[in-house]
């Protein structure tokens, strides 16, 4: 075990009660992750990955074990602590990029640093990280309806980086992409992680997860 | 600072415009009809209160039924209509009252009795009063003729006058033929219409000498009536206790009424009316409550995901809430204002229709009834959107996120 990981969960569990009997999805899940990792965590439907992203991103709470997160026990935050480590700490990019659909592009980016800060970017960062995605202004005024698969996804990578999260979660962002924007997605990704940020990424496309420089493989709701 | 969230809700109300609008529109129908309503209400009050303080100077005392006032049999056969026997005002007892209350202004006394009366071939009833000359004089009018100068002359009022085609010359026949006291009088003069009163209603009246009144119906001395006009409105509730207080020493003998109180059971009865008319047209803000729960929910349940990708993404659940709040009273501020524009149109017609003037339209105790259904109304969307926007920010943002 490290001695200071980011990342460190000991014997998680997760049970759903269900009319038909008690679902195991995580059985006892223990890692840990350092800064600056860049993990992937692979396995076949139903073996617990998104149940584990969702700990690991703090929208849901173990039944059992505990997740720490910079040193903190998340069992002991309330729920306006967890969402506040959602705002400041964590980045979010999903499958189906989630973009808020009454909010341009621009204003997508701009939502969480507003959430954080209470006023308008005046620093230039939002246009910066757009820029940097490859999203320039007359793109970034449209509505997410209005962009293709792939804007959608750089935006959504720039609204993940807005508040300079130290975790990058990554719930199969290339999942809804074709392959030349899938793989420019990736070499995004990988950027982010060669300048220092910590990603975690559910895939199960072994190409993708090649991108990783560590794999976790689950089953059953648990590691193998 | 930009407020993102007042933004969200505003646009939401912007795409779904049409049902916004309607859920709106029942807003607004209850702000028009609670301030239309309210201020035809205080209307009525103002104008009701108006015409009543012109007689406001007015303290009558009478023989109180249960106490030593002076019985009504002695004087003649026929007082009291033969068979009640009415408690009357005696000589001393009025002169009692006229010590404590000649301070305050004019006190006089008053005959009257209901009887049968014929002009020609027409039979039917009225009130005689039989009074002091001087007081007549004070007291009345008169438009077409003069004063009553002898025993056999009489004024009467304009609806007597108009009711029985009577002129100046015209005999009236006072009493029951078949009783066999008929006295004949003519009119010398008719008064000028002074309405409702607390004294003497004189519209619909004869009015003679005293002495021709207790001619007709004995009981010289005693008097059903004593009345107070007072020279300054003001000291009502004074003369009234000195009058009570010299009068009901020992026993109960008089009754003191004064129109102030009249005036507020008047205008209490008005209110309660007011108010009761309001909370009926309040059913309709019942009515646009349902229509925004309605309209709120439906919010919710098609942003769904959308709260669940901003609750992902690090928004508090009291920002959630104040999403649904903000479009709650959004929805209640347009509808308000709108319903208290309309307000102005549909309560000036309401209250000219039921009220007959605008007078006391542009009063603050009017148009105070436009601010306040306002308020209701706004409260009322805020209420009812606080059940889905708590309903909203206590959605599992997991579950959210896997809505279509």
């Amino acid at each position: 075990m490290d001695e200071n990981p980011l990342i460190e969960l000991r014997e998680v569990t997760k049970i759903y009660p269900l009319p038909s009997g008690d679902v195991i999805a995580l059985d006892q899940v223990s890692f840990t992750v350092r800064e600056g990792e860049f993990v992937a965590i692979m396995g076949p439907s139903g073996s617990g990955k998104s149940t584990l992203l969702n700990q690991l991103g703090c929208l849901d709470r173990p039944t059992s074990g505990d997740l720490y997160i910079k040193g903190k026990n998340t069992r002991e935050m309330n729920d306006r602590e967890l969402t506040d480590l959602r705002l400041n700490t964590i980045g979010y990019i999903f499958q189906r990029f989630n973009l808020i659909p009454l909010l341009s592009a621009y204003e997508n980016v701009e939502y969480p640093f507003l959430m954080k800060n209470r006023k308008p970017d005046d620093t230039g960062r939002v246009d910066l990280l757009l820029g940097l995605v490859g999203i320039d202004r007359a793109l970034a005024a449209h509505k997410p309806p209005e962009l293709s698969g792939g804007q959608q996804q750089r935006v959504a990578v720039a609204r993940a980086l807005v508040n300079e999260p130290s975790i990058l979660l990554c719930d199969e962002p290339t999942g809804n992409l074709d392959s030349v924007t899938g793989h420019q997605i990736m070499e995004m990704i990988t950027d982010l992680n060669r300048k220092g940020r910590t990603i975690l990424m559910v895939t199960h496309d072994q190409a993708v997860a090649e991108y990783s420089a560590r794999t976790i493989v689950m089953r059953d709701g648990r590691i193998v | 600072m930009k407020d993102v969230i007042l933004q969200l809700s505003m646009r939401n109300i912007r795409i779904h415009f049409l049902r916004s609008v309607l859920a709106a529109l029942g807003i607004v129908i209850g702000v028009v009809a609670i301030s239309s309503m309210g201020m035809m209400g205080a209307n009525m009050t103002l104008s009701v209160t108006e015409e009543l303080s012109s007689m406001a100077n007015i303290v009558v005392i009478t023989a109180s039924s249960g106490g030593g006032g002076f019985g009504g049999g002695q004087g003649g056969p026929m007082r009291g209509g033969g068979g009640d026997e009415e408690e009357k005002i005696s000589e001393d007892e009025f002169n009692d009252i006229k010590k404590v209350a000649e301070k305050y202004g004019l006190v006089y006394v008053i005959y009257s009795e209901s009887d049968t009366i014929e002009v020609g071939d027409r039979k039917g009833r009225s009130t005689v009063y039989g009074l002091d000359d001087e007081v007549m004089h004070e007291l009345f009018t008169v438009t077409n003729g003069s004063y009553p100068r002898s025993t056999s002359s009489v004024m009467i009022g304009p609806t007597l006058a108009d009711r029985y085609d009577l002129k100046i010359g015209s005999k009236i026949d006072i009493g029951d033929e078949e009783e066999n006291r008929t006295t004949t009088v003519r009119v010398v003069g008719i008064l000028e219409e002074r309405g409702m009163s607390m004294d003497i209603n004189s519209d619909n009246a004869i009015i003679g000498s005293q002495k021709l009144f207790t001619g007709m119906y004995g009981g010289e001395g005693e008097y059903d009536q004593v009345n107070l006009i007072l020279n300054d409105v003001n000291d009502s509730a004074r003369a009234k206790e000195e009058i009570l207080g010299r009068m009901n020493k020992k026993e109960e003998t008089v009754n003191v009424q004064d129109s102030s109180r009249m005036l507020s059971s008047i205008t209490s009865t008005l209110s309660t009316m007011t108010t009761f008319v309001m909370a009926i047209a309040g059913i309709s803000l019942l009515v646009a409550a349902t229509s925004i729960f309605n309209v709120m929910m439906m919010s919710v349940t098609e942003r769904v995901r959308e709260i669940g990708i901003m609750r992902s993404i690090g928004t508090q659940k009291s920002e959630v809430m104040k999403m649904f709040i903000y479009e709650s009273v959004i929805l209640g501020v347009i509808g308000a204002t709108i319903g208290a524009i309309i307000s102005l149109a549909i309560g000036w017609i309401v209250v000219l229709a039921m009220v007959g003037s605008t007078d006391y339209f542009f009063t603050s105790a009017s148009l105070i009834y436009i601010p306040s259904a306002m308020l209701v109304g706004i409260v009322i969307c805020i209420a009812s959107g606080i059940y889905p926007a708590w309903r909203a920010a206590n959605l599992d943002p997991i579950e959210a996120l896997r809505a279509e």
